[in-house]
């Protein structure tokens, strides 16, 4: 099931060859999922605990290579059983939720190191650390794209039913109280969502880097529109235009480097936060333009 | 009590936090578009008294009745306003938008596209007099025009009260007229009562009917001239308080002493002259 990045993997053309084929989808489906779920996320101001979900996620990745399972079951199951501890853990502070989330992520880092090490003792697959954090899209299996696209589907249905809660309680949770919403309730489907769309992303570009994934896309489509329906559609063009390009690059590589494809996941977040830096350039702009326009204001009404 | 025009009428409630007495044997009355001060110091109960009526916070003797029920279910008949609604620059959120959720943002499933929502939303934004800054984000508002917005999204429901909790702390002064005057306004054209809590009575002394006045967790009730009077307040507050009226507008001062003689009069203080 798993093999090392290899120089095999790739047939003749890009839009024929099935890891690709493979790799398009899964990415298509994590971005879409994480541009979406990521505008709340952002909303929310819960971008830590989405990193802190998966890398506690990587602990389960790590495990599912000694059990000889796909790394997909391991993450998810971990990611969800994180939300619900902090669920359980009921930290109202925004302070207290941070630092239980970074000791917590840090355990679970540990975890992931200690089954890694197990991994590559004992199954020789030297390549699991890589893949587990850093993803290999190539590497995925085409039988496991069913599970994917399911969580995905899931993901999305439970955001379409809370939708109005859900924007309502990220928008201002005390507002949201006073027309009678169960804020905390909303906040841990919110945590599930959440879990489902890092799972996604941390098969796709791994449990490391997938809060790229979830930030990355969501932060320049809210840099650029003031309307949440076109900042979705935005987020998930952004992720999705991403995914593609780091894939085709990756593919490229290929020549590049005689035979030696460079990781996708370089390609992916390098290409977010370029776009990131310029969802940045018309504000950036307006500011420059604006702030002369005010100068001279300030210069007329003196002269008075 | 039970007059047909009265909206809200609070008897003998006591409230505790924690076993601490913190409201204790209010009463008052709003009638229909009746407009009322809640006027006391931080900490002396505005907000507690507030989330009362609408039922969120359990009282241990007493009855509310909203239009003559009780206050069991108040999140349509009931508009509220609450203290300090941070709302953060970087929301995809549009005055419009804040506005609609105060229509269906209980609701699930996705939002289709309604008619009937927008034409209401459209009226409220006339109703503030928002239709200029609709279309803008909430975060980039300044605070009264934020307030207006605050308080369209509390009334699209057609509420018969509308409860709001210190909307005029942290408004310029501006601001503060132009939020007074606005209320006044919807209060006359929606036939809404309005309970509006505030530290400074001043700013409301043109437009209210009548003021409660919280300290030490009991109230005076009644018109402005019959309850800010410094035998009333005193009584209140328990210990001496003298009420200065200057321009139309009210001092409250704590005296703590009756000898008015104990600090002596600096008479030079009184002819400082007007720097021109």
């Amino acid at each position: 099931m798993l093999s090392l990045y290899a120089s095999s993997i790739l047939a003749a053309s890009f839009w024929t060859d099935d890891a690709v084929h493979t790799a398009l989808i899964v990415s298509t489906g994590a971005a879409l999922v994480c541009g979406i779920v990521g505008v709340f996320t952002i909303i929310r101001g819960q971008s830590f605990a989405g990193h802190a979900l998966a890398d506690m996620s990587s602990a389960g990745g790590a495990g599912s290579f000694l059990a000889g399972i796909n790394p997909l079951f391991g993450f998810l199951a971990i990611a969800l059983l994180s939300a619900v501890t902090m669920e359980l853990a009921d930290l109202r502070q925004a302070r207290e939720r941070d630092l239980a989330a970074g000791i917590i992520l840090g355990a679970g880092l540990g975890v992931t190191a200690l089954l890694l090490y197990f991994d590559v003792t004992t199954k020789s697959t030297t390549g699991a650390a890589v893949s587990i954090m850093f993803g290999s899209m190539f590497e995925i299996p085409a039988s496991i794209i069913p599970f994917l696209l399911g969580i995905g589907v899931l993901a999305l249905s439970l955001l379409a039913i809370f939708h109005r809660p859900l924007y309502f309680c990220s928008v201002n949770s005390e507002l949201a109280a006073t027309q009678g919403i169960p804020v905390r309730r909303v906040g841990f489907i919110f945590l599930v969502i959440l879990s489902l769309s890092v799972t996604l992303s941390a098969m796709a570009i791994g449990a490391i880097l997938s809060t790229a994934l979830l930030i990355a896309p969501a932060a320049a489509a809210m840099r650029l529109t003031k309307r949440l329906w076109f900042a979705l559609g935005l987020s998930a063009f952004i992720g999705i235009s991403a995914s593609w390009a780091g894939i085709w690059l990756a593919y490229s590589s290929y020549d590049w480097t005689r035979g030696h494809v460079w990781p996708v996941s370089f390609f992916i977040v390098t290409i977010l936060f370029i776009i990131y830096l310029a969802s940045g350039l018309p504000q950036l702009i307006a500011k420059l333009h604006f702030g002369t326009d005010r100068y001279k204001t300030t210069q007329s009404f003196g002269g008075s | 009590m039970n007059h047909p025009e009265t909206i809200l009428s609070v008897e003998k409630i006591s409230v505790s936090l924690q076993g601490r007495p913190i409201l204790d044997n209010i009463n008052f009355d709003l009638a229909k578009a009746e407009f009322c001060g809640l006027i006391g110091a931080n900490g002396s109960g505005k907000t507690t008294l507030l989330r009362t009526i609408l039922g969120f916070q359990p009282h241990t003797h007493g009855t509310i009745n909203i239009d003559h029920r009780p206050n069991t279910n108040t999140l349509k008949s009931v508009g509220y306003v609450p203290q300090k609604i941070q709302l953060e620059k970087d929301l995809p959120l549009r005055a419009r938008d804040l506005i609609g959720l105060g229509w269906d943002g209980h609701r699930l499933g996705l939002p289709w596209p309604s008619r009937k929502k927008s034409i209401l939303v459209d009226e409220m934004l006339h109703a503030v007099n928002a239709e200029a800054f609709a279309d803008q984000r909430v975060g980039d508002l300044s605070g009264g025009q934020q307030q207006r917005i605050l308080i369209a999204h509390a009334l699209i429901h057609r509420p018969k009260l509308l409860l709001l909790d210190e909307p005029l702390a942290n408004l310029d002064i501006r601001a503060v007229a132009e939020t007074v005057a606005l209320l006044n306004r919807v209060r006359i054209d929606f036939g809404v009562a309005i309970l509006i809590s505030a530290h400074d009575m001043n700013p409301l002394l043109g437009v209210v009917d009548k003021i409660i006045y919280l300290a030490n967790g009991r109230a005076a009730y009644g018109r402005t001239n019959e309850v800010v009077r410094t035998t009333v307040l005193s009584e209140l507050y328990g210990y001496h308080i003298d009420v200065i009226r200057v321009h139309g507008r009210v001092l409250v001062i704590a005296g703590g002493h009756t000898d008015e003689n104990a600090i002596p009069h600096d008479h030079h203080q009184d002819h400082v002259e007007a720097i021109p």
